[in-house]
């Protein structure tokens, strides 16, 4: 009896609900730390950044106009199909980055646990960063964050798939829309993790992954003028995240510098803006609104 | 101009001609469409474009308000950006259309003759023709008698044209063939024809209110029946694809064909035009995009 040949997966991007190739036609193989060359990815150009950003900036509005509650229920979803995958996704951490197996599935764990966080806070956030201020007049005033917009994502470089996840998860509870340009050299679990996301009820274009050159693509999501926040933490090379950070010093309004993340809290305030209403209270009195 | 023929003449002589290689014509756009046209040759196409849109609002819900922003967009869409070439309005819209590009260089076109359906009586579509006129129009993009046409009564097609085009007296009449309801390539080589033989300034692609708007192969047509008009009698009509066009990657396209089919005596907006609402925003887009070297966004452009 022969072997049977192994079916090898294509791994391509995923941009606005769909799993193109580039555009440019590119790829690159990617190797586990021992050398094995373990698949071919796509290697994103420019265009396919754009059309990211497009994708997400088409799937901002209805996203960040859903109730909070269903975003919170869509990403559970998410965590439930990951949990589903978690093996072979422990398999996928493992060879991009020749951890353990049990350490591997600690991760993907940890990051099923991290999207079932923030589902947890897409309806209660706003609450706690927002509130009603006391002020010297008959106003009812109050303060409520909402989403910036499009947030271009450098994920972490070693940290294959629980670094995107703890990059991306706050972006989109608070209703955001993201592109987020994979591990350069250990991309594999995260373009996986687009499969996923397209079949747990989140719209296409919420999350858009790109694999590729950091050095090629990130300055021109930095420099794009339709991207509202950039998250440089995967960027390792401080002079090129310093370029990034004045590309997109013309256009853009919140960048986070690399390094460490901070508290959950402080992610979902990172992608953010504050708004603050002033109600007239007597006009709300009269109305018989429920104030 | 066409005018010394008759209705059951040019009837008989637009029924003579040869039908459409439907297969051959979609090839032939398909292949112009994959031309790349990049850096300086983009911004001169870029701008070259912008030139030639007819800015249009065509709704229900338009105001004298809505027509005099369009208006200061139309004249100065951004910065240094050329003007368009004209704005498209309802007949009702035209006198604040006129009055707010006055010395702007700007044509005001008006819909008439009972836009999008033209199914109304013959005196009411000439009375909306001269009524705009009147308003001030330069232009007037009329609609024909799709259901005359399809029924194949290519005579009494042929005369309304041509009352129309008296009724416009001055003005430049573009004739909307509606080719989403023409059912073949074939009809619509016969409308393009039966419309030049009557007079028409322009030939027009689409209302823009049917489902299938302008595309690339019935435009590639049309450009072919405008250069075989003008071999035959030496006059020139111009071409409008509208509706559906919403990109600069679809634009250009256009140009390509324009410039493969028709050459430089078409390249103006004297002779070609875009009949279009959101093109002018992503035109803009890529033009700052060039400018300035990085991608910019709709928050950059103004909401119309």
């Amino acid at each position: 009896m022969s072997d049977r040949l192994r079916v090898n997966k294509t791994y391509k991007l995923y941009v606005g609900g769909k799993f193109p190739r580039s555009e440019s036609g590119r790829s690159y193989p990617v190797s586990s730390p021992d050398a094995t060359v373990l698949a071919n990815a796509a290697m994103a150009s420019r265009k396919d950044a754009r059309d990211a950003v497009a994708a997400a900036r088409k799937a901002q509005r209805p996203w960040a106009g859903q109730t909070a509650y269903l975003r919170g229920q869509i990403l559970y979803r998410a965590a439930e199909m990951l949990e589903g995958r978690a093996g072979q996704f422990a398999e996928e951490v493992a060879e991009a980055t020749g951890a353990e197996p049990h350490e591997a599935l600690g991760t993907v764990e940890a990051a099923i646990d991290r999207l079932v966080h923030y589902a947890g806070w897409t309806d209660k956030y706003a609450s706690v960063l927002g509130g009603a201020n006391p002020v010297a007049g008959p106003y009812f005033n109050h303060t409520k964050p909402e989403p910036l917009g499009v947030v271009a994502v450098v994920a972490p470089q070693d940290d294959p798939f629980l670094g995107l996840v703890e990059a991306l998860a706050p972006a989109i509870a608070t209703g955001n829309t993201v592109v987020v340009l994979a591990s350069e050299s250990k991309p594999l679990p995260a373009l996986s993790f687009g499969e996923v996301l397209a079949t747990s009820d989140l719209p296409g274009g919420v999350v858009n992954l790109l694999s590729g050159k950091v050095a090629e693509v990130a300055p021109h999501l930095a420099s794009h003028a339709d991207v509202n926040g950039l998250d440089l933490g995967g960027v390792g090379d401080a002079a090129l995240a310093a370029e990034l950070e004045a590309a997109a010093a013309g256009t853009l309004k919140v960048v986070r510098r690399p390094g460490r993340a901070g508290a959950s809290l402080d992610l979902l305030r990172q992608w953010t803006e504050y708004k603050t209403v002033w109600h007239p209270a007597g006009m709300a009195a009269a109305a018989g609104g429920a104030y | 101009m066409g005018s010394i023929l008759s209705g059951t003449e040019a009837a008989s002589l637009v029924r003579a001609l040869p039908g459409v290689d439907a297969v051959g014509l979609e090839a032939r756009a398909a292949g112009l469409a994959t031309r790349s046209v990049k850096k300086e040759s983009k911004a001169k196409a870029i701008d070259l474009a912008i030139s030639m849109i007819d800015l249009t609002t065509l709704e229900g819900a338009d105001t004298p308000g809505k027509v005099r922003s369009l208006a200061a967009k139309a004249a100065r869409p951004d910065g240094d950006a050329p003007s368009t070439a004209a704005l498209c309005v309802y007949p009702s819209m035209v006198p604040a259309a006129a009055e707010a590009l006055a010395g702007t260089g700007v044509k005001v076109a008006s819909v008439a003759t009972g836009f999008p359906a033209g199914q109304v009586p013959l005196e009411v579509r000439l009375a909306d023709t001269e009524a705009a006129v009147r308003a001030g129009a330069d232009e007037i993009d009329m609609v024909i008698n799709r259901g005359a046409f399809l029924a194949g009564d290519l005579d009494l097609v042929f005369r309304e044209i041509k009352a129309v085009k008296a009724a416009a007296g001055e003005a430049r009449l573009k004739v909307i063939l509606e080719t989403g309801e023409l059912a073949t390539y074939d009809d619509v080589r016969r409308a393009s024809w039966l419309a030049m033989h009557a007079g028409a300034d322009f030939i027009k692609t689409s209302t823009g209110k049917v489902g299938v708007n302008a595309t690339l192969p019935v435009t590639l047509l049309m450009m072919q029946a405008v250069r075989d008009y003008r071999a035959a009698t030496g006059v020139q009509v111009g071409v409008k694809p509208a509706g559906g066009i919403r990109n600069t990657k679809d634009a250009i396209k256009y140009l390509v064909c324009v410039n493969e089919v028709l050459g430089d005596d078409w390249l103006s907006n004297e002779w070609f035009r875009f009949g279009a609402s959101s093109l002018l925003n992503d035109l803009l887009m890529q033009r700052q995009k060039l400018k300035t070297g990085h991608y910019s966004g709709p928050d950059y452009v103004t909401v119309d």
